[in-house]
This record gives structure tokens, C-alpha cells and sequence, in this order.
């Protein structure tokens, strides 16, 4: 599994798009307290805020539940009841569903094959790389549907 | 006759609009005339096969339509449908 990990190429290399993801220091916080607190388990939450042009401007996040059976350390699963839940404050409070943010514990900040495998359009996917229980990186990447490769974005933090 | 909720990650395939009304009498009747009304839509949601994704899921009010009578659960005029993305990584 941590072979694959590092073999199998989950993105575009030497390409970042001219996408930016802006994180303001109190997301910043909430995030790394949430995902440190996982830790040695991935966590997992959805991101909302505002979107113009190449922008990205995060509000406010929404922590769910890693509701993978068995082994967390390498997986996450959101319940569908979340997903649900989540698409319904993004109207309450009229903002946008951007993405999504996991950890990837002792693991680089980079896509799985994983995370490939199950990615989605439009999200931007937000990683952690956390070691003892301490964040040590992160990135942002969105998928790019027709090469299906992940491409990095710019995340301003 | 459903109205389909259309998760933000697939929204860029409907034109930006978040709730599409469908004709059809099962969800199945319902996805298929989403599919038809917005092609680019059928690959995110049905497989080779015109089956439901496995990575997709449905619920029908509140409830996951795999708790009822999966694809052929009725819909009314009335029926709010979501289509949910199963979202996963590692």
C-alpha cells in the first residue's frame, strides 16, 4: 500500500495550474487542530467559502466523521448522510462547497491512488501531511477530468 | 416527475443549475431523463451497463434509496431527489 503510494503518479508533475487557494490563518488553525487531533488516523472535513476567477477564498469548514471501516490510517470515507447535510449549509449559508480537506498521517502531501481513484470534479482537495501528531506540509490539488491526473493549485496560507 | 438535487461537484454539467425537474415514475425513469437532458452528466452517474454508479448514491427525501426499493423506488411529482457523490480517499 505505501509502495503503490509512492510508485503509481497520482498527478501532473512539474505543473501547477493558476488556481489559487487562500486559507486564512483561523481556518488555518481549526484544520490543524482537527487533523492533528486525528492523528494516527486520516480526518476529513468539507470547505466552503467564495469562488471568482482563479480564487478561492475559504470561510468556513465543516468537520465530519472518517466513517471507514477498519484501518483509518490510510483511508477515508464520508457517511452519504454527511454529504447531504453538507450540500444543505452550503445554502444556509449561501456559500460555496469547495472542497474537501484529509490527513495524510506519516504519509507526503500528495494524492494516493486513493484519493485519485475516488476523486471528483470541481472539489478541491485539500492534504495535511502529519507526523506525530504535528503538520508537517500542505497542498491543494483539483482533478483534472480529461487526463485524470490530479493538478496542483497555489495555496496561499 | 421528481426534482433531482444535483451535487455541487457535478453542477458544471447542468449549466450551474443545482435542482433539475425530470419526468419519470421510478428513480430510475427519473436519472435516465436527467441523463438524457444533460448528456454530458451520464458518465458521472451511469456505467457501460446504464446501471447506477457504484460510487453514486441516491436518496429520496431523506432516505437512501437502497433502504427501499433501490433503482425502481416510485417518485411523485412532489419527490425530492438528491444525488449524492460516495466520497472517499486515502
Amino acid at each position: 500500500m505505501i509502495a503503490a503510494k509512492e510508485i503509481v503518479l497520482t498527478y501532473k508533475e512539474n505543473h501547477k495550474k493558476d488556481r489559487y487557494i487562500i486559507v486564512p490563518i483561523i481556518i488555518r488553525r481549526q484544520i490543524e487542530r482537527l487533523l492533528e487531533g486525528n492523528y494516527p488516523n486520516e480526518g476529513v472535513g468539507f470547505f466552503y467559502g467564495d469562488e471568482k476567477d482563479n480564487y478561492r477564498i475559504i470561510k468556513r469548514i465543516l468537520p465530519v466523521k472518517n466513517v471507514k471501516e477498519g484501518d483509518q490510517r490510510k483511508r477515508f470515507e464520508i457517511d452519504p448522510r454527511d454529504y447531504l447535510q453538507a450540500e444543505k449549509f452550503a445554502e444556509e449559508w449561501s456559500l460555496s462547497l469547495l472542497g474537501i480537506y484529509h490527513s495524510h498521517p506519516n504519509h507526503p502531501a500528495i494524492p494516493s491512488v486513493h484519493d485519485l481513484k475516488r476523486a471528483v470534479p470541481y472539489f478541491s482537495y485539500i492534504i495535511l501531511s502529519i507526523e506525530n501528531s504535528i503538520t508537517q506540509d500542505w497542498t491543494s490539488w483539483r482533478l483534472d477530468e480529461k487526463v485524470k491526473l490530479f493538478e496542483q493549485e497555489n495555496l496561499v496560507i | 416527475m421528481a426534482k433531482i438535487i444535483i451535487p455541487t461537484p457535478l453542477r458544471k454539467f447542468t449549466g450551474n443549475q443545482a435542482a433539475i425537474s425530470t419526468n419519470g415514475n421510478t428513480i430510475r425513469e427519473a436519472i435516465v431523463d436527467l441523463t438524457n437532458q444533460h448528456p454530458d452528466l451520464k458518465n458521472h452517474l451511469l456505467d457501460a451497463t446504464g446501471q447506477i454508479r457504484s460510487f453514486v448514491r441516491i436518496f429520496l427525501g431523506d432516505e437512501d434509496i437502497l433502504s427501499l426499493q433501490k433503482e425502481e423506488t416510485m417518485v411523485a411529482e412532489s419527490s425530492i431527489v438528491s444525488i449524492v457523490p460516495a466520497i472517499a480517499g486515502g
